[in-house]
């Protein structure tokens, strides 16, 4: 705005009424934004100082203590974590890629609008709601609560968000790519998988980064399904197995059929525990889970944001 | 399209070139159309379960709900004055709980509106190409922080250090003038668990959603109409409320639906800070319930059918209330993008 102009006349009073609002509105938007920042800084900066009083080796590598007891770790629920991640990502991502191109082949089709405004729901459905509907058919049936029914709930939560994602990512390909491919000859499966999926690759990864992150936080629809256990350790289970001679599926029965612990949840039975030390792991729970989360975020907006200015110029 | 040309031309081909008896592998290939008849099997099959997966997951929770569907009725929803929760009895009414969800997302939807309309414009028309993309990084990361976070950190800093000063204040100045006692009641608990806290806290956790959103909007209308206000002599304030708000409001009124959505659907970081007493009457610095927490809380402890059924009624009605909301926001944000195709 040429504002300095204005400045040398002697302007009459709406004029300058108009541009004192304008700068007094404008400001306050920026104020706004300053305001906004101030929540993260606070729990970024507060969570990073008390956790960091606790951090050492132990907290990864141990199980925990018995309660009101110092020390001990909760690497159950990082291994539960991991291990629940892990199966949701191995059920939702193939999933989620054959939907995007099913939307990409038939966008106006009935079971295409169908199946959109399905994936709409399904990413606006509380996941509190999920975590029921994960209760009734993967725990009631099967009598326990395990990693197994976790993984697939947090499974149905990314499920939405990497459908929509490679969807977009599907949709930005050049279509001449694809002619291209098919042109030579090559069956459509194999055009979808090694020209267009590749194509399309760096942004379907961002998108399942942000879905991981988003799986990794959510604690609601664990609450009904893995539970939580104090106990939960795949490296004994897995030497366990191995010293007894166990096969492979005996072994994974044993890691995916258990009730399960994980970040979040840990993170949600201590802070409410009145032991001090538990309070005190809490928030050191929450730093790692914040730190990955976090990380996981900012890198996948990162790279993506550095490939599109490669591709641009 | 283009694919069905390619397998009507293999049998022709082949068979052109006398080739009567070819290979099994060759006529599998050929019957598979080279591996498309699966691969187009598992387009449908896999788009076919997420349907299903939608409609199993509203069958679920409408069957899991009979028993206390036909049990209280209507009844179970309406307003009542007096509503009981009482597992014991196995009476159930979910009005205080819906009345938590519908005190808390309003009083965090009336904080956060101006707050994220202040942040989308600022991103989309004055932020410096410089700051824009960490800024706008920077209100993204309020959204991806864990909702147990956001609940730990409301425990032990939020609640103590804002929410207990604010209500003691709101309890001695409002709280007993009539009328406005009705919402202001007091006295919070020391430990400042209330609708009030967890009304704050989604504040903070819709304003990302909003933001985010309403930007998307801004930024979508056509330069054109900045550039004809701003040659008209408006100044860029008088562009923005003039002019790309008007343009954009249904879309921003998306946004703000959208944000309904998620702050009545949030569940952890509320069941940590609201206390989760049921039936503690209307004010706002008490303790209290939302539907979401009240599942989170007490599905675990539930012994008899009908408080499992009572509670799965409740998922139903977040389920419900939460699908139109995501409809209506869809359907206005879409129509921001409509009119700006249409000019």
């Amino acid at each position: 705005m040429p504002q300095d102009l204005f400045a040398q006349i002697d302007l009459p009073r709406v004029y300058r009424r108009r541009r004192f609002l304008n700068d007094v509105a404008l400001s306050l938007t920026g104020v706004a934004v300053a305001l906004a920042v101030i929540p993260l800084v606070w729990i970024v900066v507060y969570v990073f100082l008390k956790g960091m009083q606790n951090i050492n080796l132990d907290f990864f590598i141990h199980l925990p203590q018995a309660m009101g007891t110092t020390g001990g770790g909760v690497t159950n629920a990082i291994q539960g974590s991991i291990v629940m991640v892990l199966v949701a990502v191995v059920v939702a991502i193939p999933i989620a890629l054959l939907v995007a191109f099913y939307l990409l082949f038939h966008p106006q089709t009935l079971l295409g609008q169908i199946l959109r405004f399905s994936t709409d729901l399904l990413a606006g459905v509380p996941s509190i709601v999920i975590g029921l509907f994960g209760y009734a058919i993967l725990v009631v049936p099967f009598k326990h609560f395990s990693a197994l029914a976790g993984g697939l709930v947090l499974a149905m939560i990314m499920l939405p968000i990497v459908i929509r994602s490679a969807e977009e990512m599907l949709k930005l390909v050049p279509k001449e790519l694809r002619e291209g491919a098919l042109a030579l000859g090559a069956p459509e499966w194999k055009t979808s998988l090694s020209v267009v999926l590749v194509a399309a690759l760096e942004g379907i990864v961002t998108g399942v980064m942000l879905a991981i992150a988003r799986a990794t936080g959510e604690t609601a629809p664990l609450l009904f399904t893995a539970l939580g256990n104090e106990h939960y350790n795949v490296v004994a289970y897995v030497r366990q197995g191995i010293s007894q001679h166990q096969s492979i599926f005996q072994i994974l029965h044993k890691i995916l059929a258990e009730p399960t612990d994980a970040l979040p949840l840990t993170l949600w039975k201590y802070a409410q525990q009145p032991y001090p030390e538990r309070v005190a792991q809490s928030w050191t729970v929450a730093l790692v889970l914040m730190f990955f989360v976090l990380a996981l975020n900012i890198g996948a907006r990162s790279w993506l944001a550095r490939k599109r200015r490669q591709t641009r110029g | 399209m283009q694919r069905s040309k390619g397998s009507t031309i293999t049998p022709m081909l082949s068979s052109q070139l006398g080739n009567r008896n070819p290979s099994w592998r060759a006529r599998m290939g050929r019957w598979l159309q080279h591996g498309d008849r699966i691969w187009r099997t598992a387009l449908l099959v896999a788009s076919l379960l997420t349907v299903l997966l939608v409609l199993m997951i509203a069958w679920e929770i409408w069957t899991g709900s009979t028993l206390s569907r036909h049990e209280f009725g209507w009844n179970f929803l309406l307003p009542w004055v007096e509503s009981v929760w009482n597992p014991a009895l196995d009476r159930f009414q979910a009005w205080p709980a819906i009345y938590g969800s519908l005190i808390t997302s309003l009083i965090a939807l009336a904080l956060a509106v101006p707050f994220s309309v202040a942040i989308a414009i600022f991103l989309s028309e004055l932020a410096p190409p410089v700051l824009r993309t960490p800024l706008n990084t920077m209100v993204e990361m309020l959204a991806a922080v864990p909702s147990v976070v956001y609940g730990l950190w409301g425990i032990y800093v939020f609640l103590p250090v804002v929410v207990t000063p604010i209500g003691r204040v709101l309890a001695a100045s409002v709280g007993s003038v009539p009328g406005l006692s009705l919402l202001f009641a007091g006295p919070m608990p020391v430990s400042g668990t209330s609708r009030l806290a967890a009304a704050l806290i989604l504040t903070f956790m819709v304003t990302p959603t909003i933001a985010s959103v309403s930007r998307e909007v801004l930024q979508a209308i056509p330069r054109s109409q900045r550039e004809a206000s701003l040659a008209l002599g408006a100044t860029p304030w008088e562009t923005v409320w003039k002019v790309l708000l008007p343009y954009g409001l249904s879309g921003i009124l998306g946004a703000v639906i959208l944000g309904f959505g998620r702050a009545i659907g949030e569940t952890m970081a509320v069941t940590m800070v609201i206390g989760n007493v049921s039936g503690s009457g209307y004010s706002v610095l008490r303790p209290g319930y939302t539907m979401a927490s009240i599942i989170a809380n007490e599905f675990a402890e539930a012994v008899s059918d009908m408080h499992t059924s009572a509670l799965i009624e409740i998922a139903l009605i977040l389920f419900v209330v939460t699908i139109i909301l995501n409809v209506i926001a869809r359907w206005l944000v879409a129509s921001v993008n409509r009119k700006t195709m249409g000019s």
